[in-house]
């Protein structure tokens, strides 16, 4: 039975296997330069602002406009798309195409149960579409290390300054992407049970990878460990803006927050009764000096309110998140199993 | 001796048609079985009972005395070759066989390339670029180098041309012989099956019409010819499988289990085409559904039956 999967599979992991390898080669020769650009900048041991500030902005401006960049959202790309495109071209045909050509009569005619034909060929193909989502997220994990180390001493809302716990870039690290894999995989095997037919279940399969990549981080995602909320005293230099309604009754306050590494969910100006601040807006906002604004507002004992997922839970919601996706892959196995036992194909 | 396919009220339905109601057979070992029926007669339905692929709606199949497709010791028993000899186009002759190889236990290997060579048959060839004849061989030689018990075949030879059933035929008759195979085959073509068959059952409209030994099955059928006669005045043991009655001529096909002697008629021994067509023929005659509020003629004809 594995010599069979494998004979079934062989042209798909070969295809798959140069695409990694070439990307392996490009990370291997920009990943060493970028390794040296990191540690001539100076960043490595610098102390205090005075000599860290001078190398983070020579690191941004060597790393700006150059191939790095696009290197990275190349890896990116190939972790979600690989994911989606596992689901449709490795987990789509693996049962619908056998139903198409009629072949699963002759593969469940030999003295292998259907079970078992099942599970070897979808533990391997799955397996394997794990390994080269591990793999590549590895490569991309060595490679990028400078940046994240550089995100350090990166100033607030430049472009290093998201960590790896933003929602784009925490599923390129680590182990999620593994459990990405795992469910496309699983997700295309089933719809091509269900349709019976490659071509739909292949759509069905990107349309349905895409929309959970994607409803993902923002709906699931911060439940998975109820993010911490802090209460900040409001300090001036933290707001950034504020907006008036036409008659000034109500009043909406921006302020920032600097959590290097965190994911910060939503930051509020609250009253110090903990309700939103909604205005008037003060006088000397309305029409004083910039100064007198800050100094109105500081008058009005205002809180932060700010929820975030700290940059040390970076591995318990790689966890969890990998967890609940192998998890729904192996449901989706267990459907599969139970369908085709039911005997209604031929 | 356990029978090579039993049925007790087996049927299948999809959504709200009956592909085969209410079949009760049993095959005996040791036959090279015929299922004749016209298409769409439930032939396919039955067969892929027989070997699991389908699950049924009432009643149960049991081949070789276990349920099919119930574990691989089952499946090892049972060869296969579905409709239309399916096979994995982009796999090389060669190729199947390896699969044969690894995934039955009892493979056959030497038999195999044996009967590859044999039919002349590339192995480095994709087996999506072979004839329709070389196909349904390549996907016998997996059925029957597995080596079963009982080989199921679905119309495996509707698509060939003339020579290439010859050969398959050939070929599977010499298996038979050389293995004490039983063998379950379907066809609408009774011509193909009356050289190697000596068991039958024909199917028409999702029931079983008749079923046994070819050669009892012959014996026990006459043709009458002679003058017109009625039907209620036949002698009450007869089954009347079908008459027609011109002015003056009645011509009868009976089924009968002692010999018939007839002055007035003329009696003649039928050929399996003959026989199974009255069958299919009778089948498919409304008069002999039993909800028609019948004509007195049609309802002495009933009675007799």
């Amino acid at each position: 039975m594995i010599w069979l999967s494998w004979r079934q599979f062989r042209t798909q992991a070969i295809v798959a296997g140069c695409v990694l390898a070439a990307f392996a080669i490009a990370l291997l020769v920009t990943g060493f330069s970028l390794a040296h650009l990191y540690s001539g900048s100076g960043l490595p041991g610098c102390q205090g602002r005075g000599t860290c500030v001078p190398a983070i902005q020579n690191f941004m401006n060597q790393m700006r406009g150059s191939v790095y960049a696009f290197v990275f959202y190349i890896g990116v790309a190939i972790i979600y798309g690989g994911s989606a495109l596992v689901g449709a071209f490795w987990g789509a045909p693996l049962i619908a195409r056998e139903i198409e050509t009629g072949t699963f009569r002759v593969a469940w005619n030999q003295s292998v149960s259907r079970n078992r034909w099942l599970a070897v060929r979808v533990t391997m193909v799955g397996l394997a579409a794990m390994a080269g989502a591990g793999l590549l997220s590895l490569m991309l994990n060595w490679w990028v290390e400078p940046v994240y180390k550089a995100t350090r001493f990166a100033p607030p809302d430049s472009s290093l300054s998201y960590g790896r716990l933003s929602p784009l870039l925490f599923g390129t690290g680590g182990i999620a992407p593994m459990g990405y894999a795992a469910f496309a995989f699983a997700l295309g095997v089933a719809a091509g049970v269900l349709f019976k037919r490659t071509l739909p279940a292949m759509a069905v399969t990107l349309v349905g990878v895409g929309f959970v990549l994607l409803a993902w981080p923002n709906w699931v995602r911060p439940h998975l460990i109820p993010p911490v909320h802090q209460v900040l005293r409001l300090r001036p230099s933290a707001i950034e803006g504020f907006s008036t309604s036409a008659n000034n009754s109500q009043m909406t306050i921006f302020a920032g927050v600097h959590k290097p590494g965190a994911w910060v969910l939503s930051d509020q100006v609250v009253t110090s009764a903990g309700h939103v601040f909604s205005g008037p807006a003060t006088h000397a906002c309305i029409n004083g000096s910039p100064q007198a604004c800050s100094a109105s507002l500081a008058a009005l004992h205002l809180n932060q309110l700010v929820s975030f997922e700290p940059a040390s839970r970076f591995w318990p919601l790689q966890g969890y998140e990998t967890g609940a996706y192998v998890l729904a892959a192996v449901v989706l196995a267990l459907f599969c199993s139970w369908w085709i036992s039911r005997r209604r194909l031929a | 001796m356990t029978a090579v396919l039993e049925t007790r009220g087996l049927g299948k339905r999809y959504r709200k048609r009956w592909a085969l109601s209410d079949c009760t057979l049993s095959v005996p070992a040791g036959h090279v079985t015929g299922l004749v029926g016209p298409n769409g007669a439930g032939k396919t339905t039955l067969l892929n009972l027989a070997v699991g692929l389908l699950a049924p709606t009432t009643g149960t199949a049991l081949v070789l005395g276990g349920e099919p497709a119930s574990s691989e010791e089952q499946l090892a028993k049972v060869g296969f070759v579905a409709q239309d000899a399916p096979i994995y186009a982009g796999l090389t002759v060669a190729d199947h066989l390896r699969m044969g190889a690894h995934m039955n236990p009892a493979w056959d290997a030497g038999a195999a390339e044996h009967r590859i060579s044999q039919l002349g048959l590339d192995p480095d060839q994709k087996a999506g670029k072979l004839s329709g004849g070389q196909r349904a061989q390549l996907a016998l030689t997996l059925a029957i180098a597995k080596r079963p018990e009982v080989l199921i075949l679905d119309e495996p030879i509707a698509s060939l041309d003339p020579l290439a059933r010859r050969e398959f035929l050939q070929m599977l008759m010499e298996v038979t012989a050389e293995h004490e195979l039983s063998v379950v085959m379907s066809s609408h073509l009774v011509s193909d099956l009356e050289r190697i068959c000596d068991y039958m059952i024909v199917l028409v409209a999702s029931r079983v019409q008749v079923t046994g030994e070819v050669d009892a099955l012959l014996g026990s059928h006459y043709q009458l010819t002679g003058p017109r006669c009625d039907p209620a005045t036949l002698p009450e043991d007869w089954q009347i499988i079908s008459a027609s009655h011109t002015d003056r001529q009645s011509t009868l096909l009976v089924r009968s289990d002692r010999p018939i002697v007839d002055s007035t008629m003329t009696v003649d021994q039928i050929g399996l085409e003959d026989l199974v067509l009255a069958y299919m023929s009778q089948a498919s005659r409304p008069v002999t559904r039993h909800a028609n509020p019948a004509s007195p003629d049609q309802s002495a004809l009933e009675a007799q039956r």
